[in-house]
């Protein structure tokens, strides 16, 4: 029966962490307990989260995706030029950047390339890309996406009714249904997978275009609340989803991956950057705070790791 | 032929300097062979900062996959605002500066193996973890630091012997120096051998863990010393003046022909990876393209680069 309990607490540790954090944002703060006070804090976690879960698409097949930051920023950066102006060709251009996240998979895959290779030239890409669709910062969100992100559910603030959604969903894809299944067992075991029939490069396509989609929900809550954007948007968000997912229990090895916790890791992430700003501290160390506690999560998680070891 | 560029680890390096070469020839062209080698001495300047944080980082992946220094950007930037405060503008100070930049790096590296000992993490979740911590310090640390580099220091990265860099000079017997260390010292054939098999290498007798130790400190100790050096360049302190060295410094690294794999690393590779970035720029300004043409040029390159290069042998 230990070894149940330790395993809870280590599948819990995001949610404790992220516990811990909002406990000690209300015990500071207590008017942060309330409707406003956690739009606030959460304002903006939808596209970190959406980001992270792209980087866990990712890590499913035990890649990492050095390239998401610059999608997000180009996804933004179509959203106030093209999407606002064209709407038709605005879709396609996102449909088509989905394509290309999936042909990035395939050629992974068929050259047999390390994907952070791959990803990091894709960065410049997408970086370049977003300069060349909006040259200088400006541009302007569709209203509807304005709207959207700035709905006010009752009862519930909408980062967190969107974490739920998004969280359960990536659950039910990657954890309750057979294809789930089979694009775990391709980064746990890829040489199993494919002696039993199942197509590496299919796979690889799925899990990057689910990455590209998850990018593109990404760039565009993000342009939704900025309002406009610039070639720099999302510079942090490559090394923010890492972190993130890794924070909610994804592992390098690849088939190790938890929806639930890449969502809470992002909440997490989010909340530490603007618990600083909230508590009127100095913001010089929003990042230092980010690492600090997924340094902290991961020891903890090593400790039970091996405490659970020596026995 | 085939024979003496696999002895010679040539194969790995060759695609780098066609690259290069071909770039230069190219921009020459377009300038109507106008400022040919101004252009290459200009790169070898430009060079030398790529040439010195890839040097590291090179090491560290070197050491096997998953092993990337992501810390580097926020080391070269602490690293520059520490040296900067220490030589506070004066030319005797300047070797204490160094020194501390150093030192802090040696810091940095030392923290991120205890990272990666002590939590038995991934090095790139450590290496990323500690990055997000010394990246604060150096935004604090940093923040309404003005203070301009000792103008000996200025002087020495814009010195020019017989028209090169005295600068690159330096780094070339640096690297130099360093590929003798990879290639026939104790410490460099177990960074090779970790990289090939790390339990082999352990049953072998090598110290794996103190190679670790040593390699994850080396790349932040360069990163620091780069840091500094690049100060003394771009005269002063920038907060972001890192971030482009994360990148670049694993670019450089992977056209060089190091295999991330791990394993197989080469210096050579390096000079000529660095000289192929900076000439991309230059030949896509020459051709008048803005900069987000040239950003998405140097994205294709790299994956052209990576995939004409060819994938590691499957079935690992």
């Amino acid at each position: 029966m230990t070894v149940d309990w330790r395993e809870l607490v280590r599948a819990s540790l995001p949610a404790l962490a992220l516990a811990a954090l909002l406990a000690a944002i209300f015990w500071l703060q207590p008017r942060a307990m309330s409707y406003q006070g956690l739009n606030l804090l959460l304002n903006l976690s939808i596209p970190i989260v959406f980001a992270t879960l792209a980087q866990m698409f990712v890590l499913t097949v035990g890649d990492l995706d050095l390239g998401i930051g610059g999608f997000v920023t180009f996804v933004a950066c179509v959203t106030v030029t093209w999407l606002a102006d064209a709407p038709l060709i605005g879709v396609l251009i996102l449909l088509a950047a989905i394509g290309l996240y999936a042909a990035v998979g395939a050629l992974i895959e068929l050259r047999n390339l390390p994907a952070i290779v791959v990803t990091l030239g894709m960065s410049f890409v997408w970086f370049g890309l977003a300069v060349i669709v909006l040259p200088s910062p400006g541009g302007r969100t569709p209203e509807w996406l304005i709207a959207a992100v700035r709905l006010r559910p009752p009862g519930i603030p909408l980062a967190i009714l969107a974490a739920i959604v998004i969280g359960l969903m990536g659950h039910l894809l990657l954890m309750r249904t057979s294809m789930g299944v089979v694009l775990r067992g391709a980064g746990g075991n890829p040489r199993a997978i494919t002696r039993a029939g199942w197509s590496m490069l299919q796979i690889r396509m799925t899990l990057y275009a689910l990455a590209g989609l998850m990018g593109v929900l990404a760039g565009l809550t993000l342009a939704g609340i900025t309002t406009s954007a610039d070639a720099n948007l999302a510079l942090r968000y490559t090394l923010l989803s890492i972190a993130g997912a890794i924070l909610g229990g994804s592992q390098f090895t690849g088939g190790r991956v938890s929806p639930i916790g890449a969502v809470l890791g992002a909440l997490v992430m989010t909340l530490a950057a603007s618990f600083l700003a909230f508590l009127r501290l100095n913001p010089d160390w929003q990042i230092g705070v980010q690492g600090a506690i997924l340094i902290l999560v991961l020891a903890l998680r090593s400790l039970l790791d091996r405490v659970a070891g020596e026995r | 032929m085939a024979g003496l560029f696999a002895r010679t680890g040539m194969r790995d390096w060759l695609f780098a300097y066609v690259g290069a070469v071909t770039v230069w020839l190219v921009t020459v062209m377009i300038a109507d062979g106008f400022g040919a080698m101004q252009t290459l001495t200009a790169g070898l300047g430009f060079a030398v900062f790529y040439v010195l944080v890839a040097t590291g980082q090179m090491f560290v992946i070197a050491t096997g996959p998953g092993n990337i220094d992501l810390s580097i950007p926020a080391t070269v930037t602490l690293g520059a605002g520490v040296a900067m405060s220490v030589m506070a503008g004066s030319n005797a100070m300047i070797v204490p500066g160094f020194l501390a930049a150093i030192a802090t790096g040696i810091a940095v590296g030392s923290f991120n193996y205890a990272l990666i000992r002590l939590l038995r993490i991934p090095p790139i979740i450590a290496t990323l973890s500690s990055s997000f911590i010394v990246q604060s310090t150096a935004i604090w640390y940093g923040r309404g630091l003005s203070i301009k580099p000792p103008d000996a220091l200025q002087d020495f990265t814009f010195a020019r012997l017989q028209g090169v860099p005295v600068m690159a000079l330096v780094a070339v017997l640096f690297t130099m120096a360093m590929a003798v260390v990879l290639r026939r010292t104790v410490y460099g054939r177990s960074v090779l051998a970790i990289g090939q098999n790390p339990k082999a290498a352990h049953l072998a007798g090598v110290d794996v863990e103190r190679t670790r130790w040593i390699t994850y400190t080396l790349s932040a100790a360069l990163a620091g010393f780069t840091g500094a050096l690049f100060a003394g360049f771009s005269g002063g302190v920038s907060l972001d003046m890192g971030t482009q060295f994360l990148l670049a410094s694993i670019a450089v690294v992977v056209i060089g022909g190091t295999s991330v794999a791990g394993g197989r690393a080469n210096l050579p590779g390096l000079w000529g990876a660095a000289m192929f970035l900076f000439l991309l720029v230059t030949m896509l300004n020459a051709a008048g393209v803005g900069s987000g043409v040239r950003q998405l040029m140097t994205g294709i390159l790299i994956i052209a680069v990576i995939t004409a290069a060819g994938g590691e042998k499957r079935g690992r």
